[in-house]
């Protein structure tokens, strides 16, 4: 037994030796970890919406509905697969394929522990940016393809969405590539890999890393199609939205690029300013790198299920407002404020200037989307 | 300030998430097959025809008079009436049900048929869980299937059970005074007829 561990050890650290070895050995967990975690995920939300809702969620498949997960797989893979006849076969079969595989690139460049990342590329963050905007191409194939008033309402709806949130996401992700200098993720994390006393050097901890964070979680939010910005695929509206003609194992796809997505958003999140795979306090750098990365990731996606339990749909209207008239502003404030950082001296006064600006200007610009309502106050002549 | 409903509703959603595995009454989910809530006594689901006595067939109240038959709206009941007479549960000779039967599927629980029946025979049981794999004979439900006793009667509505009893008993009462009557009248009333018709 031993002289076989032995043996395989011997092989893997052969296989790691050569180039396409090691590219296998970087692919592979991602390929089955992060849809793992999907799995994981779609019964956790399950049981915490639950449980915010007073309910108990899913527990009849398996030991406290552990099974969940593998029924519905079993349950999408086995249901009839159906094309619209007036769709367009070619690009309704590309979509999901697409989507998927925009949802796993960007995976290539994030750095989910010291040494596992699979392709450092010096411009990772452009690189994620891009190829992410993949999946509004794929949104918008099968909202098209389709050929369903409801999909493309869907489809036009998310592009609408992806576009306008896009602006305050690369913006608010900018601070943190300006703090580093650098576009690499690997350096981004590096740089706040250190400790001062006990406290990392996270870039959160920072007036500006803080407000960045908070809107890089909302343009997020709004960017993986979630709660409360789901309005493309708004369940009480359009049904589905721009995948309401798919079915089987192709919705499966889109399900499963959903929450890849809004996984890769969240490792973006903790790569730019949660300080990675780096450890919360120095005494703690001894716990293996990966596992600090995966838990803040957990605990990212546990806000989300937080928020989508919490918050209801915002309308078309106040959707756009709020990128526009709120996000983008304030993320420009937190870049100025992020540079002037950069050149004032250090200290405390430094830190509460900072704070002072950017709460000023979160207050100004919140008293101005509360006061100028969008639409005129309705007139119920029959419901009341 | 804006953001602070937002605050407020992830503090109400949390209280909820963290309370419910700490408050028991908090969730208020019955988890159905394991648990049960006790029925409430008007309960009613399909009918059942009821039967005094111990034997189902000597002790059933049906007389095979048809009117639920022609009552019901959806029109799931099928009865045919027997050539001949058995004596029921009182001993009176009575014609009987030869056929009774009930489709399940086509019954909707409207308890019309309990309303027009002046014999108390057909009355509505509490019983739901009634699915079967065998889904054209096991939902048509003949008289032996419907046949419940009037002690299961009891069980499942006692204070509607006990009414009917006492009715029924009332009604007996009545008849039986009124033929103790007739068959004492009988002898007074004929005498003078005869004393005159021997004038």
């Amino acid at each position: 037994m031993s002289l076989f561990i032995l043996h395989l050890l011997t092989s893997i650290h052969a296989l790691a030796a050569s180039t396409i070895g090691h590219t296998l050995l970087m692919v592979v967990p991602v390929m089955v970890v992060f849809p793992a975690l999907f799995a994981v995920t779609t019964l956790l939300e399950r049981k915490g919406l639950g449980r915010i809702q007073n309910r108990y969620g899913p527990n009849r498949a398996g030991p406290w509905g552990l099974l969940q997960p593998m029924a519905d797989g079993i349950k999408a893979l086995t249901k009839e697969d159906v094309v619209p006849e007036a769709a367009d076969r070619l690009v309704h079969f590309c979509a999901p394929v697409l989507m998927v595989l925009s949802a796993f690139l960007v995976y290539a460049v994030v750095p989910v522990s010291r040494t596992w990342v699979v392709a450092p590329l010096r411009a990772g963050v452009l690189f994620f940016f891009a190829a992410g905007s993949l999946m509004e191409i794929a949104v918008f194939m099968a909202g098209w393809s389709s050929r369903s008033q409801y999909s493309l309402l869907g489809a036009m709806r998310a592009l609408a969405q992806m576009i306008s949130y896009e602006i305050p996401l690369v913006l608010s992700a900018m601070v943190a590539v300006m703090a580093a200098g650098s576009l690499s993720m690997v350096e981004i994390v590096r740089r706040q890999a250190g400790y001062t006393g006990i406290w990392p050097h996270w870039f959160v901890l920072t007036p500006w890393g803080l407000f960045g964070f908070a809107l890089f979680l909302i343009a997020a939010t709004a960017e993986s199609n979630r709660c409360p910005f789901d309005l493309p695929e708004g369940e009480s509206e359009i049904i589905a939205g721009y995948y309401i003609e798919y079915s089987g194992f192709k919705f499966a796809l889109f399900f499963l690029a959903e929450y890849l997505g809004m996984f890769a958003i969240s490792a973006l999140g903790i790569t730019l300013f949660l300080g990675g795979w780096s450890a919360p306090f120095s005494f703690l750098a001894w716990v293996p790198t990966w596992i600090w990365f995966f838990a803040k990731l957990l605990a990212l996606i546990a806000g989300f299920i937080w928020i989508r339990g919490t918050l209801p749909r915002l309308r078309m209207d106040q959707l756009m407002r709020f990128a526009w008239e709120f996000l983008l502003p304030m993320t420009l404030c937190n870049v100025f404020v992020a540079g002037a950082w950069k050149f004032l001296p250090a200290g405390v006064l430094r830190w509460l200037g900072c704070a002072l600006v950017l709460l000023g200007a979160y207050w100004l610009l919140g008293r101005r989307l509360e006061q100028r309502g969008g639409l005129p106050q309705r007139n119920y002549r029959f419901a009341e | 300030m804006l953001g602070k409903g937002i605050a407020l509703g992830l503090a109400e959603t949390a209280r909820n998430f963290f309370g419910s595995f700490f408050r028991r009454e908090r969730l208020t989910t019955v988890q159905f097959p394991e648990e049960r809530l006790p029925q409430i006594e008007a309960a009613r689901n399909f009918p059942f025809l009821v039967f005094d006595g111990a034997d189902w067939q000597q002790g059933m109240r049906c007389v095979a008079c048809q009117i639920c038959e022609k009552e019901c709206p959806p029109k799931c009941i099928l009865i045919e009436k027997s050539k001949d007479k058995k004596p029921d549960a009182t001993g009176k000779p009575q014609f009987y049900p030869a056929v009774f039967n009930i489709d399940v599927s086509v019954c909707m629980s409207c308890q019309i048929c309990v309303e027009v029946c002046p014999f108390d025979a057909i009355k509505m049981d509490v019983d739901f869980e009634l699915s079967t794999h065998d889904r054209f004979g096991g939902l048509l439900w003949d008289k032996q299937r419907l046949s419940k006793s009037n002690e299961h009667y009891h069980h499942i509505h006692p204070t509607e059970a006990a009414a009917v009893d006492a009715a029924l008993a009332a009604e007996r009462a009545k008849l039986a005074a009124k033929a103790q009557a007739a068959s004492t009248a009988t002898p007074a009333a004929s005498t003078p007829a005869t004393a005159e018709g021997q004038a």
